[in-house]
């Protein structure tokens, strides 16, 4: 994942509530093998109406998706995250996040900012009455700015969180680092709980 | 938090799988059973990193699995693809599969529990968010994305930030007729589609204990539609007889052993939860989904709501949409919307409890003619009980298609869907828009209600049937 101190650009206001991932990119859309062009299948269910906000050209080059609470419930499909980055959003905004989609988000390098609900919702009425508006979502101060509008809000993210993010670190690298200690805990695990064997061709 | 302090089940089950603890970073998880299907496992990107514990990842195919007749090819080129995927890594990296055809496949949330293989105190993580389904037996359980999979699969270990905790206690008598699926909508209906972020749920009071864990695996598996990290049962003796014997259980000596073990998981009393939400079961009714998020839920006595009524102004918004798409209308009573199809199935209710309660109700009566009734168990052991038992039979006499096991119309990615505009009253656990096809409409049931509707043709509970 590459580095990311701050996304500064537009925004597309997306003003609805439990956007979940089945809309963020529909299930025919998981069965691809590959992790690109997901894109096209962004939000393909609400696209097909003409007036949808993200088929404005006003909102072409958005690189911060707004939305209203709840945004990216339901299910764990990393597609949603694949989707929203492959169209070129680096950030997104709400007052509240599903846990799972959340985390996705900051394995690949999306930046879910959850600011609070007021401040969420200034943000959502300023990018729609001016869709020019720079915005900017600082992750290294941990900070929403849409100065135009007068708006500065703080959203939390946890240390080791805004370092990988900063750095661009792969967690799986990182994880790596400690296999003494999973090899300690490993030998400390009860006998008796499960496990499986594999004869070569399939299951035991 | 020191150990001398009164815990709950899933801080000590949490406590008992920290790798490493620093300052200002998440703590390392160990991962116990780590289960992957084929849409989350498509193409292994470790960078040359091998699996950690091939013996501690159990492999299915059930989301793309078409559920007519096994003995043809898939005919979906992409789905096939995806399946072959699975397999060629399940082969590399010497992992468990039960593929499409094999007698212990089934939907992974199905198959876990029925293989004894989902036990206490676990921690349980699959690419898929109703792997909260798991906690029904006082495992901490919980969906990951693409990314942890790989991680888990990598090092058997994932970075979590600690949850926090909520009890959800369901005390008093469950009336006749309401079931653990009632009891979860209802749930649901009250602390909303977010209530649960960030939250592992403990489900408490004598309505939970009275469920069976059929209904204990209905319950936990809808947490995440409540946004919850996860949820969880403390194990009891309904767990421990439910697992003893089981293919994956503990035996004999072990078995006493991890008995005494499991004991000690449950809540201490005292133990403090950041938040609590109460119900009176005796005043729960059959609930119906009438809307686009599984909060938008009403008693089956009850009317499609009014949008103005709605406080909110995101929720007052999000209810008239969802009147749009669903084509209701404010005030319409719930048993006056007609249905075109029923769906029976799906991690939340496709287990024999649930296979039986809905073939007692269909029992001697017929689908409603221009109905469209399917049952599709969760697991090909599910479906040889209910053929031993004679359920297949009365499903069909009444007039149901009786499928193999697998996802299906849950979330129509193999090739059992909705057609834009067509209502379903479906068993399952998301009335998404689109969730079950394009254009589809779901309102969310129980087995019971799900039956009793296709019988009717309309919403109906069992006790209203001629």
């Amino acid at each position: 994942m590459d580095p990311i101190l701050r996304v500064t650009g537009t925004a597309l206001p997306l003003d609805r509530s439990d956007v979940d991932t089945d809309q963020i990119i529909p299930a025919e859309w998981l069965k691809q093998v590959e992790r690109s062009g997901f894109g096209r299948g962004l939000f393909s269910a609400w696209r097909a109406d003409p007036d949808f906000v993200l088929n404005r050209p006003e909102h072409a080059q958005a690189t911060i998706l707004v939305a209203g609470p709840n945004f990216g419930t339901g299910s764990s499909r990393e597609h949603a995250v694949w989707a929203l980055m492959d169209h070129g959003f680096r950030a997104v905004v709400s007052p509240r996040f599903g846990d799972i989609f959340r985390n996705n988000c900051t394995k690949v390098g999306l930046v879910p900012a959850q600011v609070e609900a007021g401040e969420g919702a200034a943000l959502l009425a300023a990018v729609q009455s001016d869709p020019a508006l720079e915005v900017t979502v600082d992750v290294d101060r941990r900070v929403v700015l849409a100065p135009g509008a007068g708006i500065e809000a703080p959203f939390p993210l946890d240390d080791f969180t805004r370092w990988r993010l900063l750095e661009g670190l792969d967690d799986i690298g990182l994880t790596l680092r400690h296999l003494d200690a999973i090899a300690a805990y490993e030998s400390g695990r009860p006998a008796w709980m499960p496990a499986l064997s594999a004869p070569a061709g399939g299951a035991g | 938090m020191g150990t001398n302090e009164a815990m709950t089940l899933s801080e000590k089950v949490w406590e008992r799988h920290v790798v490493r603890r620093a300052q200002g970073e998440p703590d390392l998880i160990f991962i116990d059973l780590h289960l992957v299907h084929e849409v989350t496992f498509d193409g292994l990107r470790l960078s040359g990193r091998s699996v950690r514990h091939p013996e501690l990842t159990l492999a299915t195919m059930d989301h793309n699995v078409p559920t007519t007749d096994l003995s043809q090819p898939v005919a979906d080129p992409v789905s096939r693809r995806q399946m072959d995927a699975l397999e060629a890594n399940c082969l590399q990296f010497g992992i468990a599969l039960y593929p499409m055809g094999h007698r212990n496949q089934g939907i992974v949330h199905v198959i876990g529990p029925q293989l004894g293989l989902t036990q206490p105190g676990m921690t349980i993580v699959c690419g898929d968010s109703h792997t909260s389904t798991h906690g029904a037996f006082g495992a901490l359980a919980f969906g990951i994305g693409t990314s942890e999979v790989e991680h888990v699969l990598a090092t058997q270990a994932l970075p979590q930030s600690h949850p926090g905790t909520m009890a959800v206690t369901v005390d008093g008598q469950l009336p006749a007729g309401v079931t653990a699926k009632d009891v979860i909508l209802a749930i649901i209906g009250t602390i909303g589609t977010g209530g649960g972020i960030g939250s592992v749920i403990e489900y408490r009071g004598s309505a939970i204990r009275s469920l069976s864990m059929e209904g204990r695996m209905t319950v936990c598996n809808m947490s995440i539609e409540a946004g919850a990290r996860a949820g969880l049962v403390a194990p009891d003796d309904t767990t421990f007889s439910f697992l003893e014997g089981r293919p994956h259980a503990p035996k004999a000596k072990a078995w006493e052993r991890a008995l005494d073990d499991w004991r000690s998981l449950p809540s201490d009393p005292g133990a403090a939860f950041d938040k609590e939400v109460v119900l009176d079961a005796a005043r729960l009714r059959p609930h119906v989904s009438w809307g686009t998020n599984p909060s938008q839920v009403v008693a089956i006595d009850g009317e499609v709501p009014d949008p103005e009524q709605f406080l909110d102004p995101s929720q007052r918004d999000a209810a008239r949409r969802a009147l749009s798409y669903m084509g209701l209308h404010a005030g319409t009573p719930i048993r006056d919307i007609t249905v075109d199809t029923v769906f029976i199935g799906s991690c939340t209710n496709s287990r024999l409890e649930d296979l039986r309660a809905a073939a007692a109700v269909i029992q001697g009566r017929r689908v409603r003619p221009g109905v469209r009734a399917m049952v599709v168990p969760g697991s090909m052991e599910v479906k040889a009980q209910a053929e031993h038992e004679g359920l297949d039979r009365a499903f069909t006499g009444a007039g149901f298609e009786w499928r193999e096991a697998g996802c299906s119309m849950c979330l129509a990615m193999n090739p059992d869907k909705l057609s834009p505009g067509e209502r379903c009253a479906s068993t399952s656990n998301r009335n998404f828009e689109g969730r079950q096809g394009p254009g589809g409409r779901t309102h969310l049931v129980s087995p019971a209600v799900a039956a009793a509707t296709a019988v009717a043709g309309r919403f109906a509970t069992p006790q209203e049937l001629d």
